[in-house]
């Protein structure tokens, strides 16, 4: 999944504050312009290690809080063979959530600090997952339409200049290329199936088409830190020209199902070869990162809920760790 | 009753078809609200993998019964009295405690299981026996450590952990009882009688409650009935869910 929110400007965690440039900046540059990965023990300036924190945990958050969109299906997949299928992504996704707490530690932060954020409401995470799962069809829309913009910009950041995040994404970009494909391949049964598949799947896609092309996040010329994340190579495509690679490579998808992506300005420009989109209703998805989102309270409660009910499990598991090492002492002296 | 060899196969491998399924279902159920992250990822796993053995089961059930049902049909479109799981494994998950319990007293018996049937005769359940063998083994050293973390951890835990076992223990009688098709498949050298899987199963069990510092409740009054399709009020509501679709669509393809 994906992480979303990063060059609006509401955001300021790591706005870059004005300051003199260091010798350590200038080599800083200098790596990173001749493409040199960034490690952790590298000396690296303050605002490109919050950024990186920022960005990385709103995308472990991401895959957490993604799981429960996805998980609310599990137990009604239609056939065994979906409920395998269904199962292993949302396994991946938490796979992907440990990684990436990973690849944040290495910048000096703890995963329970992290966790503690977003529990807060203080961390973000991607407000794709604040709308709903209402019926069967929208677990296809999501591997469809929400992997295939998580892919989008998730492959440029396998080449992203810091090595254990760049790292990371490469695994993950390999798995979530196989849960687009899967999500396309449930479409497709659907929209080859009964009248009431086919309607399953439009509707679907009524209701997911406008959440994807807002995951890429605020226009160009709305956004705040996209000169800074280009120059140290945390980003290496803006938000429009992902958005309209997306659209380019989802809209001949949509006719191949025989479903009408829910835009009546959609048009194929002959002469650009690309797709022109209608204008999307930036209200809305300010609404949902204000925490108005249909499904935002919920999320978080469930998070929260499954956190608080646990907290005695994490407790004997360390009270047993304890013990267990006070016998070994005993033992050897 | 004697019933022929295919009739018995049939009713053996929905036993554990419905099993393996039944109890994947209720782990799924957490699927996204596990304590830690880990614990999310590994209990996902394991569902995974139960759900994987019960369509190697369903699928063996279909064909063994030669009516032209697969797994699907098998799984989604029978009622509860037509189901032949445990009833052990249909328990709700109430806490992470009952389900680590519930999970840990049926992987000691199915590892003893899957050892026998991995070397039966029949080759199609000993090559599945020897796919979940592997995967089963993983699991009750996860279900066990976890028993033990939890009974050897704080007051709190041991209390919920041993109020778990107390609960739970009163299903797991069924777990080694026969049935006629076990019987028949026993008599024919194919499966293991299930009563002979009781004293390895008890042997493990007591050790790892030991270590948990838990008692061991007595063998009283035990409940049946799934293996003839009795169950608890709790495998309706589970079969409502996972078959909501296939019921609610009944031409459609998926």
């Amino acid at each position: 999944m994906y992480t979303q929110g990063l060059d609006s400007k509401a955001d300021q965690g790591a706005q870059p504050s004005p300051r003199l440039v260091t010798d350590n900046d200038i080599r800083f540059q200098e790596r990173i312009d001749a493409e040199e990965k960034i490690e952790p023990r590298d000396w690296m300036p303050d605002g490109y290690r919050r950024t990186l924190v920022r960005q990385i945990a709103q995308h472990a958050h991401s895959e957490i809080v993604g799981m429960l969109p996805e998980g609310n299906w599990i137990t009604r997949a239609p056939s065994l063979r979906r409920k395998v299928a269904l199962l292993a992504k949302v396994q991946d996704e938490g796979g992907h959530g440990l990684y990436l707490y990973s690849a944040a530690e290495t910048l000096g932060v703890s995963r329970d600090e992290l966790v503690e954020q977003l529990l807060a409401g203080k961390a973000k995470y991607s407000s794709i997952f604040n709308y709903p799962t209402l019926t069967w069809a929208d677990i296809g829309a999501i591997g469809w339409l929400v992997d295939g913009a998580a892919i989008m910009n998730q492959v440029p950041l396998c080449r992203c200049s810091y090595g254990p995040y760049a790292r990371a994404m490469i695994r993950v970009c390999r798995e979530e290329s196989f849960h687009q494909r899967q999500g396309y391949e449930l479409m497709l049964a659907l929209a080859n199936g009964t009248a009431e598949q086919k309607r399953m799947a439009q509707d679907a896609l009524n209701r997911w088409w406008w959440p994807s092309l807002m995951m890429f996040g605020p226009s160009d010329d709305q956004s705040a830190h996209s000169a800074q994340n280009m120059a140290w190579k945390i980003k290496r495509f803006s938000n429009d020209e992902l958005r309209q690679r997306f659209v380019d490579a989802t809209v001949p998808q949509a006719e191949f199902l025989g479903l009408t992506i829910p835009d009546p300005d959609l048009r194929l420009n002959a002469e650009t070869g690309h797709y022109e989109f209608g204008a999307i209703d930036w209200s809305e998805f300010n609404e949902i990162l204000k925490g108005n989102g249909p499904c935002n309270r919920e999320r978080l409660e469930a998070r929260r809920k499954a956190w608080d009910e646990g907290a005695w499990v994490r407790e004997a598991a360390t009270a047993h760790a304890a013990k267990r090492a006070q016998r070994h002492l005993k033992n050897v002296g | 009753m004697t019933i022929d060899t295919q009739q018995a196969l049939f009713g053996f491998a929905l036993r554990l078809g419905d099993t393996s399924l039944v109890l994947g279902h209720r782990l799924s159920e957490w699927c996204g609200h596990a304590p830690e992250l880990e614990e999310d990822i590994a209990l996902t796993n394991i569902a995974l993998d139960l759900v994987g053995h019960a369509r190697l089961w369903l699928s063996l059930a279909g064909e063994a019964e030669g009516q032209g049902r697969d797994e699907d049909r098998l799984a989604y479109r029978r009622d509860v009295f037509d189901y032949r799981n445990h009833l052990l494994v249909e328990q709700p998950n109430r806490d992470f405690g009952h389900t680590i319990v519930r999970q840990f007293l049926h992987d000691a018996w199915s590892v003893e299981l899957y050892e026998r049937l991995a070397t039966s005769p029949d080759a199609g359940i000993a090559g599945i026996a020897a796919k979940a063998l592997k995967e089963v083994r993983y699991h009750v050293q996860h279900s066990a450590e976890w028993v033990i973390r939890l009974g050897d951890g704080t007051a709190i835990s041991r209390a919920k952990t041993q109020d778990a076992l107390d609960r739970l223990w009163p299903y797991t009688g069924e777990m080694f009882e026969a049935d006629a098709a076990s019987s028949a498949l026993a008599a024919a050298g194919i499966a293991p009688d299930p009563a002979d899987l009781r004293a390895a199963w008890a042997a493990r069990v007591a050790d790892v409650a030991a270590e948990a510092t838990l008692t061991r409740p007595a063998d009283g009054w035990m409940h049946k009935g799934g293996l003839r399709g009795e169950h608890s009020e709790h495998l309706g509501y589970l079969l409502a869910e996972m078959q909501f679709l296939p019921r609610a669509y009944p031409d459609a393809v998926w």
